[in-house]
């Protein structure tokens, strides 16, 4: 029980810092609000159904075309609407939240609930670790997330793509000086988040159904780790990921599964009272913003 | 003109070993001064010097790494800064930011609003607007030019200082901290400031101006204090610290 | 011969707040009309209603309430992503108070308004002291959690939620407490928004250094915004719970939360009447559009995208630049 809830743990982990990291790549770390994220990352689970069975794509194909698209919507939605409420990051998160509700609403309007739409996974079958059986799928998700989290990090602190992510969050006018294209640079941070929204459902999708409330849930999620984390800070985000992930399975080991939610709902609360801005939250109190 | 009343007045304000950081630079270190009551010190140096981080920390915006601040024999150090505004100490700002969709006389409500004013105004108070123009006309907008209502945003630069310098006085001080309130103006508009400032003297207040000024903050400082990378050099009348080797070395550069 | 546009202030002397609103009936009715229009709307046309209409009047006015309480919290520059945390905590506390102690509605729901606006504020207060965004992260996130937690833990009523609670005496009583109360908050935000303390406000939202620095504690004015927003939207969720003599986990519903941002958006974000106008627009609109079910949300969502986009001026901005200015054409010399 004990190596099953470290090793399930790691996995929870795991698939909470992969669905956060790509918000915060776009929000925290570049500054461009993103809030129809989950909406995005059911889009492309959609999407790699209907190429699938109505296409009849291979796979692989089918995964590499979704995260394109979605890469494309990312980059889509800042020109279109980001662009023209530039400056006025309220009016950002509201325009890209109600953009999000409308397509999650809009599929399940379409009926697309139930169990009707999966995702097949990749790889049948299990692998022992100790006495405890992993799927395949979580495997591969364990190893994914890792890989992105430690791919982000390198990116956002040591390639000049990823210092203009940062950039343009920073001082706008400063980035400007030094020649880096804030519009340029902000669609492709979007793309980017929506591009990492769209691997995070690909992998994540066929451990369950593709539901509408999928993309809620990824939304909570991913809030809840940025704001237990901090928002911004890629570090931030695993050890929050961790944290939560580790505090969900043993509370489901060991005590009740519906508590789950309490731990999260814990988690904020906890943060919010000894430290809002979160654990390695680079937001500073207001006294210090001169 | 100014240096010659050192009178033997009470300590104001005692800043002792302050210091702070950011990451790895050392903003401000070690800086110790007194400030007596009624003088007008003078705070110069060269850019990064660390003279506005000195402000900052005095006044609560930031919180010191280590040192402490007194203010008539109470510790300061780690209040907030509308506290700190609470118990008699105002400040400009560098980059002067107003409320840029109000009217110029409307950007005078925030600091009149603030339960100091109130306090002293024994709580019940005239009609904001009125003080706010009388303000106003203290610090020289032209009271039958119409220009006290003109909307902040249209302003130039000399009046959006005076409205900053407005926006302290409103608070009825008595230490004030003017964060280079010369920068940006011209001769003429300095000329007209400087008897705004020396009436403020004469109320009795305390004042410390960070400039870069010199000429013209000589002509009004009884001290001035200098500062090289957050590090207290010299402090003194003007003529001995301008001669002393390290406020020069830091100006003008060594030669050797 | 050229023209061009010229814009003409209307009324200008009318318009200010002094001695000359007085000076003739006719500027009287200028300054009157637009405030008469939902005083009589609300109040005069209730009687002849029918009860379909009477329903959706009611409905609008809960979301109305819900739309003026996060215009107040965006006048301060806090962006509230979830107005159902302050409906549903509402809804909970009224219900709870009637479900296991029996008070009676009377004092149910001034004392689920005061509490559930105390909650809510003491809940939110750590995260307003930061940027607005992340005010915007947490109320998003706490509805929907709080909604989850109850489904999971089974408390109160679970997902069930508590039934059977007390009614209102007569539809009538429901029907001007509640359009009472709307206009009784439109008027008192208004004036709250037009006074000095609303200048502080709003000037707490444009620039905080600047007031923190005129020696005000922008935490404490930022949490009595907070409070007033958070009671008048406890307040809704009070009413709804005995017009529906339900509180449950639908009280956290997006639908609380989505509904008044556009409402507001579409409106004229800021002024207060805006959000009303916005209400009585899209709320009945829905209701007609009512065969369409689940597209309702959809229709907020993209309503939401295109005026904050394309329209943020909103319909009442507008229609009050017309009423205060007229166009013609001039000939230019």
């Amino acid at each position: 029980m004990f190596l099953g809830s470290l090793v399930y743990g790691f996995i929870n982990s795991a698939l909470l810092a992969l669905i956060a990291v790509g918000f915060n790549l776009t929000f925290g770390i570049s500054g461009v609000a993103n809030f129809a994220y989950g909406a995005i990352y059911i889009f492309s689970g959609f999407l790699t159904w209907i190429f699938l069975h109505s296409l009849g794509l291979n796979y692989l194909l089918c995964i590499a075309a979704s995260v394109f698209a979605a890469a494309l919507v990312g980059m889509a939605m800042y020109y279109t609407i980001i662009l023209r409420v530039k400056g006025m990051p309220l009016s950002e998160v509201m325009a890209t939240f109600g953009l999000g509700l409308a397509i999650m609403e809009l599929f399940r309007y379409f009926d697309f609930v139930g169990f009707r739409y999966t995702l097949p996974v990749f790889l049948d079958g299990s692998f022992p670790i100790g006495e405890v059986w992993v799927d395949y799928q979580r495997i591969f998700i364990a190893l994914i997330a890792v890989a992105l989290t430690g791919f982000l990090y390198f990116f956002t602190h040591h390639t000049k793509m990823g210092l203009a992510f940062r950039a343009i969050a920073q001082d706008e006018r400063t980035a400007l000086t030094f020649g880096i294209e804030s519009d340029r640079i902000g669609a492709f941070s979007m793309a980017f988040g929506s591009a990492l929204a769209a691997v995070a459902a690909i992998v994540i999708l066929p451990l369950g159904t593709i539901a509408v409330e999928g993309g809620y849930e990824v939304l909570i999620n991913a809030l809840a780790v940025c704001i237990v984390g901090g928002l911004g800070s890629t570090v931030g985000v695993l050890v929050a990921s961790v944290l939560i992930g580790y505090a969900q399975t043993f509370t489901a080991n060991y005590l009740e599964p519906h508590w789950m939610m309490l731990v999260s709902l814990a988690a904020i609360a906890i943060i919010l009272a000894v430290k809002p801005s979160g654990l390695f939250g680079k937001q500073k109190e207001l006294e210090e913003r001169i | 003109m100014g240096r010659n009343r050192i009178e033997k007045t009470s300590i104001l304000l005692a800043v002792s070993g302050l210091s702070k950081s950011f990451g790895g630079v050392r903003a401000v270190s070690g800086v110790t001064f007194e400030l007596r009551e009624g003088e007008l010190l003078g705070i110069i140096g060269p850019n990064g010097s660390g003279k506005t981080t000195l402000v900052n920390l005095i006044t609560g915006f930031l919180k010191p790494g280590t040192g402490r601040v007194n203010y008539r024999g109470r510790d300061i150090t780690r209040l907030a800064p509308y506290k700190i505004v609470g118990l008699g100490i105002a400040r400009t700002f560098q980059m002067v930011r107003p409320f840029y969709q109000l009217p110029a006389y409307k950007n005078l409500v925030v600091p009149l609003y603030s339960p100091r004013v109130k306090a002293m105004a024994g709580g019940k108070y005239g009609e904001r607007d009125s003080v706010a123009l009388d303000l106003l006309e203290e610090v020289g907008f032209e009271r039958d030019s119409y220009v006290s209502y003109k909307v902040a945003s249209s302003l130039p630069q000399g009046y959006l200082k005076r409205l900053e310098l407005a926006k302290s006085m409103a608070l009825r001080p008595d230490l004030l901290i003017l964060d280079e309130l010369f920068s940006g103006l011209s001769l003429a508009e300095v000329a007209s400031i400087v008897p705004i400032i020396e009436k403020l003297r004469f109320q009795g207040k305390t004042i410390v101006m960070i400039e870069h000024r010199l000429k013209e903050l000589f002509r009004i400082a009884d001290r001035i204090m200098v500062l090289n990378y957050g590090e207290k050099i010299a402090e003194g009348p003007s003529d001995e610290v301008m001669e002393s080797e390290p406020v020069k070395k830091a100006y003008l550069g060594s030669e050797t | 011969m050229p023209k061009r546009k010229e814009r003409v202030d209307r009324g200008i002397k009318a318009r200010s707040e002094d001695i000359f609103a007085l000076s003739s009936p006719r500027e009287m009715l200028y300054l009157l009309l637009p405030r008469a229009i939902p005083v009589i709307g609300l109040l005069g046309l209730g009687p002849f209603l029918t009860p379909y209409w009477q329903e959706i009047f009611i409905s609008t006015a809960v979301y109305a309430l819900l739309a003026l309480s996060w215009d107040m919290l965006v006048s301060v520059g806090l962006l509230s992503l979830g107005q159902s945390l302050f409906y549903g905590i509402g809804s909970y506390v009224a219900g709870s108070l009637n479900h296991y102690f029996g008070i009676s509605v009377l004092f149910t729901i001034p004392l689920a308004t005061i509490l559930g606006g105390l909650l809510s504020t003491i809940v939110l207060l750590p995260v307003s002291r930061l940027r607005g965004i992340y005010f915007a992260m947490v109320t998003l996130v706490l509805p929907l959690m709080f909604s989850r937690l109850v489904e999971a833990t089974r408390i109160l009523g679970g997902t069930e939620g508590l039934t059977g609670l007390s009614p209102f005496p007569n539809k009538w009583a429901a029907y001007y407490l509640i359009q009472v109360v709307l206009l009784a908050v439109l008027f008192g935000f208004r004036r709250i928004m037009a006074s000095d303390y609303g200048l502080v406000i709003k000037a707490i939202n444009d620039n905080d250094r600047s007031v923190m620095s005129a020696g005000i504690n922008i935490h404490w004015h930022k949490a009595q915004v907070l409070f007033l927003a958070a009671a008048v939207g406890s307040f809704a969720g009070a009413f709804g719970t005995h017009y529906d003599m339900f509180a449950g986990m639908p009280g956290f519903a997006l639908d609380y939360s989505i509904m008044p941002i556009a409402a507001a958006v579409v409106g004229g974000t800021g002024s207060f009447a805006g959000p009303l106008v916005g209400a009585f627009i899209l709320v009945p609109l829905s209701e007609i559009l009512r065969a369409l079910g689940a597209l309702r949300i959809v229709f907020y969502g993209l309503f939401l995208v295109v005026f904050v986009v394309a329209l943020p001026e909103g319909i009442f901005h507008y229609m009050q630049r017309k009423y205060h200015q007229f166009e013609r054409w001039v000939e230019i010399e």
